[in-house]
Order: C-alpha cells, then structure tokens, then sequence
C-alpha cells in the first residue's frame, strides 16, 4: 500500500524535534511511526501520520521545511522470518531500498514496514504478486 | 647597514622634494593612459598641471576596489600588454576579481620594499628563509620570496599547507627565519608541540615575518613567548604592491610607511577631507613608481593613523598605526580579504537556498574557525538525505570558487536567520582580539 509520508528539515540544535512534536500535538494529529535520519550538521525527520495533509498544513504554518512523499508499507507477521519473506520478493524483483523504517502494531502480532524504494511501483507489484 | 636601507634614512627635505617630482610624472601619465582617472580629473575640473605642491594631491580623485572591480580585466592597466611582467588577484567585493597587472620595474619597486622590511627586521643573506605564505595570484608568497632571495637568503618556498612537512624541513634545513600569517604560526606551533618539536631547542628560527591579516600585540607576545623568535610585523595590499609597503623596526610602535614608494594620506572616511599626521582616519595610499596599474589616492579602507615624530631607529619614513579596523565590512579570514556580499552572491548561485546567512567566526586555541549559516528553502525540501547533503555540497563549492576558502557550511531551516530590514548583522566575529 502507497502511503503519504512527511519528511521535516531538522537544525543541528536542541529542541528541534520537539517543537514538531508539539506543532502536532496541539492539532491532535497523530504519529504512528518516524525515524531521523541525520548527518553531523542537520537532520531529516521522517514520519507517519495519520493526516498528512493537515499535517503537513501545520507544519509549513510553524516554519518548518516540509514535504511529502510516497512510501510503500507492507505488513508482515510479528515473528521471526516476518521481514525475510518479502524481502526475497523484493531482491526478486530488482529493486533498491533507499531507506526503511518499521514499527509494531497492537499487541505484536503485526508488524508494518516503510519503504522508500528507487520504484515503488515496481515493488508494490512485486510485494502483491 | 645593507645599501638596500640607504633610503630608509633619507632626509626629509629631500624625501618631500622626491615625492613631488614623481607626482608631478605620476599624474599626467595615469591622465593620459587611464580614462577613467581623465573622465573624474575632467568632472572635478582639475588637470594634471594644477599638482604643484604635494597638498595639491588632495584635489585629485579617489580610486576604490569598486573602481577594480567594475574596470576588471584591464581598465586601470597604463602600460601596454607588451610591458606587463607579471599578474596578481585578490578578491573583489563580489564575485569578480581585481586584477593588477605590473611590469617587470614594479615588482623590482615592490620587491625592494619587501627587502628593506627584511633588512629591518635584522634579516641578512646568512638566513635561511622559509615562505610559508600562498604563491600564486596572492602576492604573500611571491612577495616574501622575491625579498627574501634579493636579500641573498637560502629560500625555502613551502607554500601553504602541509605543516607536519614544513615543521620537518624547518628542522632540517636550519630555518631561521619564518614568513607566513600570525594565525598559520599559531598553527604551526601547536602541531610542533604535538610532534614533541620545541622550535627553542630543536630548530635555528629566530625571526618571524608576519602579515597579511590583522594582529595584536597579545598575539604577537604569545608567538614570542611560545617560539622565542622575534615577531615582525609587514603591512602591504595587493593593490598597492602587495607584503612590504610598510613594516615595523625595533623601536616604533607601529610601521614605517615607504613613502619613497608609496605615498600615504589620513582621510576622514566621511568627509574624504585629508587628516593631519596625528589623527586617526582611513589609509589612502598613492603608488608614485608603478606603471603597470598606478594607483592614485587608493582608498585602502584601513583604519590607521600617521604618527608625528621621529623614530629613534633613525629612519625618516614616516610610521603608521598597525592597522586593527577597517571602515568597511570587509573580513580577513586565513589571510584572505573577504566581503560578505560575496557570499551572497555564491548564494544566489544555487536556487535550492535562501540568500539569508550568518557568517560566524570564532578562535580555537590555534586557528579561526569560520563557519556559514545557510538557510535552505522550503521548495527545496527532500526526504532524501543524500539530495540535502548534495545542496550543502554545492553551496561549499560555490564560495570556495568565488572566495577560495573552505568554511564549514550549516544549513538551516527556512526563515530562521534574521531577516534584511535596513542595516543587518550578518558576521558574528567572536575571534581573538
């Protein structure tokens, strides 16, 4: 399944990530996953949400860089091999992940994993088939 | 004395009348051969006959590193292409250079003020000299080179960088005399003391001939005190000549200008009006020998101050307060001039940032650390980190094509450095002073 994700620009300066976490909060919009990924000088913060577009709206409005951007989430089994499953669909079919981040659901028979692959198209088929 | 210092001492009755006369050659040709310098001489209704005494300078106009800038390549040149010797740049107030082009009797000039500060400061044909400034478009190296192989000396040209190998070969080779920027030898040391190098009792180094930024007596107390050399300081510009329009002797606080060469004036920087010897007021200088690219009442926009008096040393040229301001916003940093809208104008080269930014400069125990704030647009937003890393890369780039030097550059978000509303501060300068 293709899903909006947001991606933030975060300065290299303390209280960064929570001025975004609060930005959120205060509209009630939730954060279903997120990961950081940063360098030494900055960092980008991406997450899900479960209303990118309100979400995004909030952001830009409390002057964050903002953008969004499609991932592939795939749900696994909680359980060892859950992930090795589709991967070989995935190695199968050619395509490269430019990054990943996975969270758990409910009380852990599920797993759910976001991709960024160089075709997510290519892979949605790939995970489906 | 070395005959190279015989005009240091020349009486000032003469020096006065030496002046005017090259004055009196001086302005008809850069009339006839610079149009720029006839169109303003013909806008303020003066002609090259009107010079008949040296306060009649004060009636010519200014010359600026605008006036480079917007002549660049070759509009200040004089002399004809077949008479240039030799090319320098510097930095100009935006991207575009300054070019000073001089004939093979002007770098003889210029290396004859660079041999006189050396003889100065004590240096003789038995040192051996190493040059650790840049060689190349900046006249540092070349200059220090020049003088110090006029003077006879044994010339090492390490050129900048690399010091573990300069620290090696100073070592080696028995320097004893060192020419570079104070801050590289700030540097220079602690790498030294890092390599259990005591320049006392493991090297022959005894003087050190610095310039081309701006320095305190600390610094010059901390240098003497950590290395035991003695610290000489040489002012020059490379509008003017580059290193060894001036430098100091053992007894004045200060330098001596050498106006046989180049002939200083005090202005106040606001009303362009000459400033007797005693006040303090914005360095002009006129460059009475050179040929390639004269320079007439050159606006140096160093703040400084001609002292009244004699020296004891004996020298009649005239001494100048070490220059610690500039009445512009132009920064020296590593020993390169740079001006902050030349850093905007890298900027506006690459779309994917905002022409806002924060040049910060702070000291660390040995080297200036400078760093640029850089505020990236919302439009140019990416979850890709490599694409992010990709902008801060091109931004690098940019400035060290136009202002060749390396800082670190952060970026930051949208709208989070202050904003232009008239006057705004874009330099944070908390470096030793």
């Amino acid at each position: 399944m293709t899903v909006k994700q947001i991606s933030i620009f975060l300065e290299n300066k303390p209280g960064q990530l929570s001025g975004i976490c609060r930005a959120l909060a205060k509209e009630n919009i939730n954060i279903a996953t997120l990961s950081l990924a940063d360098s030494a000088d900055f960092g980008i913060v991406r997450m899900i949400v479960d209303d990118h577009v309100r979400g995004c709206d909030v952001l830009a409005k409390a002057g964050f860089a903002v953008v969004q951007t499609d991932v592939v989430m795939a749900t696994v089994p909680d359980r060892p091999g859950g992930m090795a499953e589709i991967m070989e669909k995935l190695d199968a079919a050619g395509v490269d992940i430019e990054y990943s981040y996975a969270y758990a659901l409910g009380s852990g028979e599920k797993a759910i994993l976001v991709f960024k692959f160089d075709d997510n198209a290519k892979a949605e088929a790939a995970l489906e088939g | 004395m070395n005959p190279i210092s015989k005009p240091d001492y020349m009486p000032i009755p003469e020096l006065r009348k030496m002046q005017l006369e090259k004055l009196q050659e001086l302005i008809p040709y850069e009339y006839e051969h610079v149009a720029l310098f006839r169109r303003r001489c013909d806008e303020k209704g003066v002609k090259p006959r009107d010079l008949a005494t040296l306060a009649d300078l004060a009636k010519f106009p200014f010359m600026k590193k605008t006036d480079l800038r917007d002549e660049y390549p070759l509009g200040l040149t004089a002399a004809p292409m077949s008479e240039i010797n030799r090319f320098h740049c510097s930095s100009g107030t935006t991207g575009k250079p300054i070019c000073i082009p001089q004939t093979a009797e002007d770098v003889r000039i210029w290396t004859d003020g660079v041999m006189r500060c050396m003889a100065m400061y004590g240096i003789t044909k038995d040192d051996v000299v190493q040059v650790s400034y840049g060689y190349g478009l900046f006249t540092g190296g070349l200059g220090a080179h020049y003088g110090a192989e006029g003077l006879g000396c044994a010339v090492l040209p390490t050129s900048a960088g690399n010091t573990e190998k300069q620290i090696m070969l100073m070592k080696d080779l028995g320097v004893t005399v060192i020419c570079c920027t104070p801050s590289y030898f700030l540097h220079l040391a602690t790498v030294a003391e890092k390599l259990g190098i005591d320049f006392r009792r493991d090297t022959k180094l005894k003087h050190g001939v610095f310039g081309a930024e701006p320095w305190t007596d600390e610094i010059r107390e901390r240098i003497e005190q950590i290395s035991g050399i003695e610290a000489h300081d040489i002012y020059g510009l490379t509008e003017i000549a580059g290193p060894g329009v001036a430098g100091n002797c053992p007894y004045c606080h200060g330098l001596h200008v050498w106006e046989d060469h180049f002939y200083p004036e005090i202005i106040d920087p606001d009303t362009l009006e000459v400033l007797p010897d005693g006040e303090e007021g914005e360095l002009v200088f006129t460059t009475l020998d050179r040929r390639g690219t004269p320079m007439v009442r050159y606006r140096t926009r160093d703040l400084s101050r001609l002292q009244v008096g004699e020296c004891k040393c004996g020298r009649t040229m005239r001494v100048m307060d070490r220059v610690h301001a500039r009445s512009d916003d132009m920064l020296i940093i590593h020993g390169v001039n740079v001006f902050p809208s030349q850093i905007e104008a890298c900027l506006m080269k690459v779309p994917e940032v905002a022409p806002h930014y924060m040049i910060e400069l702070s000291s660390t125990d040995t080297m200036d650390r400078f760093e640029i704030k850089v505020e990236v647009t919302a439009d140019s937003m990416s979850d890709s980190m490599s694409k992010m890393e990709a902008v801060r890369k091109r931004v690098a780039a940019s400035i060290k094509e136009i202002v060749g030097l390396s800082p670190k550059i952060m970026l930051v978000a949208p709208g989070s450095l202050p904003r232009s509303e008239g006057k705004i501060k874009r330099v944070i300068d908390n470096r030793r002073k």
